[in-house]
């Protein structure tokens, strides 16, 4: 996983709250048996209406998600973190996220920055003012800024995520360094408990 | 100060705990199905790891699987990559797999209940929101993400902050006609989407204690509709019974030493959850969704409601949403509403008890013209269970189509979906846009108003035939 300090990118409004992962990607598009390629199917009901921000041409290349509260409910299919990613996502801000979706993020490296719901109006106010503006997220720091100086607040993520995104750590290598625990705590194991497989 | 129920199978799992760091947590169960795990699986052969405990890792077919001509190659080539690519998966690391065809085939979370794969006190996991179903039985039960399969795979273990415990405490019984699934459902409108943000829940009092472990693995099966992490229900007389006799269930001396441990998995008295919420379950009615999210719900012998009724900004415009979307006006009457399909099924309502009751129904009825009902019992086993006693012969006397197991309408992923606009009663859990195929209009109900509804054409409850 790459090492995520700072990012400064093009800010997305998306003014919808309780987007849930079937709008982020429809079940249509999780058939696939890799990890790229999903960014077709980000918002693919919403990309429909011409009218949608993504299809407005001053937000290419956008990379800042400013949503409404309660982002990411519903399923748990980590392809909405891969299709945020894959089409160049690289920060999700919203003053709710729904748990499965934020550990998703946390372990994909996408960071989902949870915010005041003040910060995303102000920020919403921003690119109103400012369209295709560019929003600093500083994960160091844990602050989210416009150049402008109108906003300059905090954010808040998990520590322990945090400071696995900043050294860009892979959860499984970590958890491996622990084998010898895994073991022990296996040994004590009660014997009627089930398993799949008999020997 | 005791623990809560919770709190006892979580500390009974931890293989390590730091501060300021989430804890490993052991994992007893690792379920898999063909959309989550192809990355996983990957992903291991990246890194050139195996799994570390297939002995403790199920896999089965599920969501892209046709209930129709199952026998057959699948058609659509996409799922039947995923499919193919699960087999491959199962076949190279040594995990047991139940494929289509197979008398195990069937939802993955009614497979492992009907095995007796799943018991009370353990943890289990799959990469799918709707693993929550398993805490009926006292298992800490949650979904994860495809990165968290790997995790899994890999260690066995996942590494989780401990969530704070929520009691839904509900008082009273249900009437009769009111069913498990309109609990839910009223507590969902109740709490609203995020309501169960962070917690895991236990859900407790007279109305739970009363109901049948399929009644409870519909509650639970719904907690991650109003956003909590897991929930679970203290395993009783109730659940032993279901257990007892199941292919994977202890046996002997082993059984007498589960059921003593399990016995022991109840929240102590002196123990204290961080948040309650109590309900009344005498004053419930059978509950129908309106809108797009599973919050969205008034009781069956309401109105459609305006945007005008909600205060906040943000629900106002949700509701006009989703009333544009859902092609509805305010104040119709939710029994006005015509449905194209109705679907029974699915991990929320798809087991034999389910069907039992949809039949019990429909007899003597038939399905009214221009809708049609689709029955999709949710494993084979279950579909077995129900030809054996007969009810296939009852659904498909009044004009229903009986199918084989899957996921089927729940969601838009294999062939059986909603066209553009089209109408469904549906006893799944979500009824998000586009969620039963695209542009297709979902209002989640229990089985007695999906059978009424069947029979009536519009959104009915038993007591209107
Ligand atoms: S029946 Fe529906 S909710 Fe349940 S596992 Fe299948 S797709 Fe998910």
């Amino acid at each position: 996983m790459e090492k995520f300090t700072s990012h400064t990118g093009v800010g997305v409004p998306l003014k919808r709250s309780n987007v849930d992962t079937d709008q982020i990607i429809p079940a249509v598009y999780l058939k696939r048996v890799t990890r790229t390629g999903f960014e077709d199917g980000l918002f693919a009901a919403w990309r429909n209406d011409p009218d949608f921000v993504l299809n407005n041409p001053v937000y290419a290349g956008g990379s800042v998600l400013v949503a409404g509260p309660d982002f990411g409910t519903g399923s748990s299919r980590e392809h909405a973190v891969w299709a945020l990613q894959n089409y160049g996502f690289k920060v999700v801000l919203s003053a709710r996220f729904a748990d499965i979706f934020r550990g998703n993020s946390g372990k994909a490296g996408l960071v989902a920055a949870q915010v005041d719901e003040k910060v995303i109006q102000a920020l919403w106010d921003y690119l109103e003012d400012n369209p295709g503006g560019t929003i600093t997220v500083d994960l160091e720091a844990k602050t989210v800024s416009t150049p402008d100086g109108e906003v300059q607040d905090s954010f808040d993520i998990d520590d322990y995520t945090r400071w696995r995104l900043l050294e860009g750590l892979d959860d499984i290598g970590i958890t491996l360094g622990h084998d010898a625990d895994i073991a022990a705590y296996e040994s004590t194991r009660p014997s009627w408990k089930p398993v799949t497989q008999h020997a | 100060m005791g623990k809560t129920l919770a709190e006892k199978v979580w500390d009974e799992h931890v293989v390590r705990s730091n501060p300021g760091e989430p804890d490993l947590l052991y994992i007893d169960l690792h379920l898999i199905h063909e959309v989550t795990s192809p990355q996983a699986f990957d992903g291991l052969r990246l890194a050139n790891r195996k799994v570390r405990r297939p002995d403790l890792t199920l896999a089965t077919e599920d969501h892209n699987v046709p209930t129709l001509d199952w026998d057959k190659p699948i058609a659509d080539p996409v799922s039947k990559t995923q499919v193919d690519t699960l087999r491959k998966n199962a076949a190279d690391f040594g995990v047991r797999l139940h494929p289509l065809g197979d008398v195990e085939q069937g939802i993955v979370h009614v497979v492992g209940p009907q095995l007796g794969l799943t018991q009370p006190g353990m943890t289990i996991v799959c990469g799918d929101s709707h693993t929550s179903t398993h805490g009926a039985f006292g298992a800490i039960a949650f979904g994860i993400g495809t990165s968290e399969v790997e995790h899994v795979l890999a260690t066995q273990t996942l590494m989780q902050a401990k969530p704070k415990t929520m009691a839904v405490t509900v008082n009273g019984s249900l009437p009769p006609g009111v069913t498990s699934k309109d609990l839910v459902l009223t507590l969902i409108a109740h709490t609203g989407t995020g309501g169960g943000q962070g917690y895991i829940v236990e859900y407790r009092g007279q109305a739970i204690e009363e109901l049948s472990m399929e009644g409870r693995m519909t509650v639970c099966n719904m907690s991650i509709e109003w956003g909590a992490k897991a929930g679970l229900i203290a395993p009783d007389q109730t659940t032993f019974d279901y257990i007892e006799g199941k292919p994977e269930a202890p046996k002997g001396a082993d059984w007498d030493a589960a059921v003593a441990h399990w016995k022991t998995l109840v929240t102590d008295d002196d123990a204290e959850f961080d948040k309650e919420i109590v309900l009344d379950a005498s004053t419930m009615t059978p509950f129908v969704t309106w809108g797009t999210n599973p919050g969205q719900g008034v009781p069956l012998g309401a109105t459609v409601p305006s945007p005008d009724d909600f205060d906040e900004p943000n629900d106002k415009i949700a509701t006009e949403k989703a009333l544009e979307y859902m092609g509805l006006e305010a104040g119709t009457p939710m029994r006005d509403i015509k449905v194209d399909t109705v679907f029974v099924g699915s991990c929320t309502n798809g087991r034999i008890e389910d069907l039992r009751l949809a039949a019990e129904i429909i007899e003597g009825h038939k399905v009214a013209d221009g809708t049609r009902l689709l029955v999709v019992p949710g494993s084979v086993r279950v579909r077995n269970q129900a030809i054996e006693e007969g009810l296939d012969k009852i659904f498909i006397e009044a004009g229903a189509e009986w199918r084989g197991a899957g996921c089927s309408m729940c969601l838009g992923m294999n062939p059986d979906q909603l066209a553009p606009q089209e109408r469904s009663a549906s006893t799944s859990n979500r009824n998000f846009e586009g969620r039963q195929g695209k542009g297709g209009r979902t209002h989640l109900v229990s089985i007695p108003v999906a059978a009424a509804t069947a029979v009536r054409g519009t959104l009915s409850s038993p007591a209107d035939l």
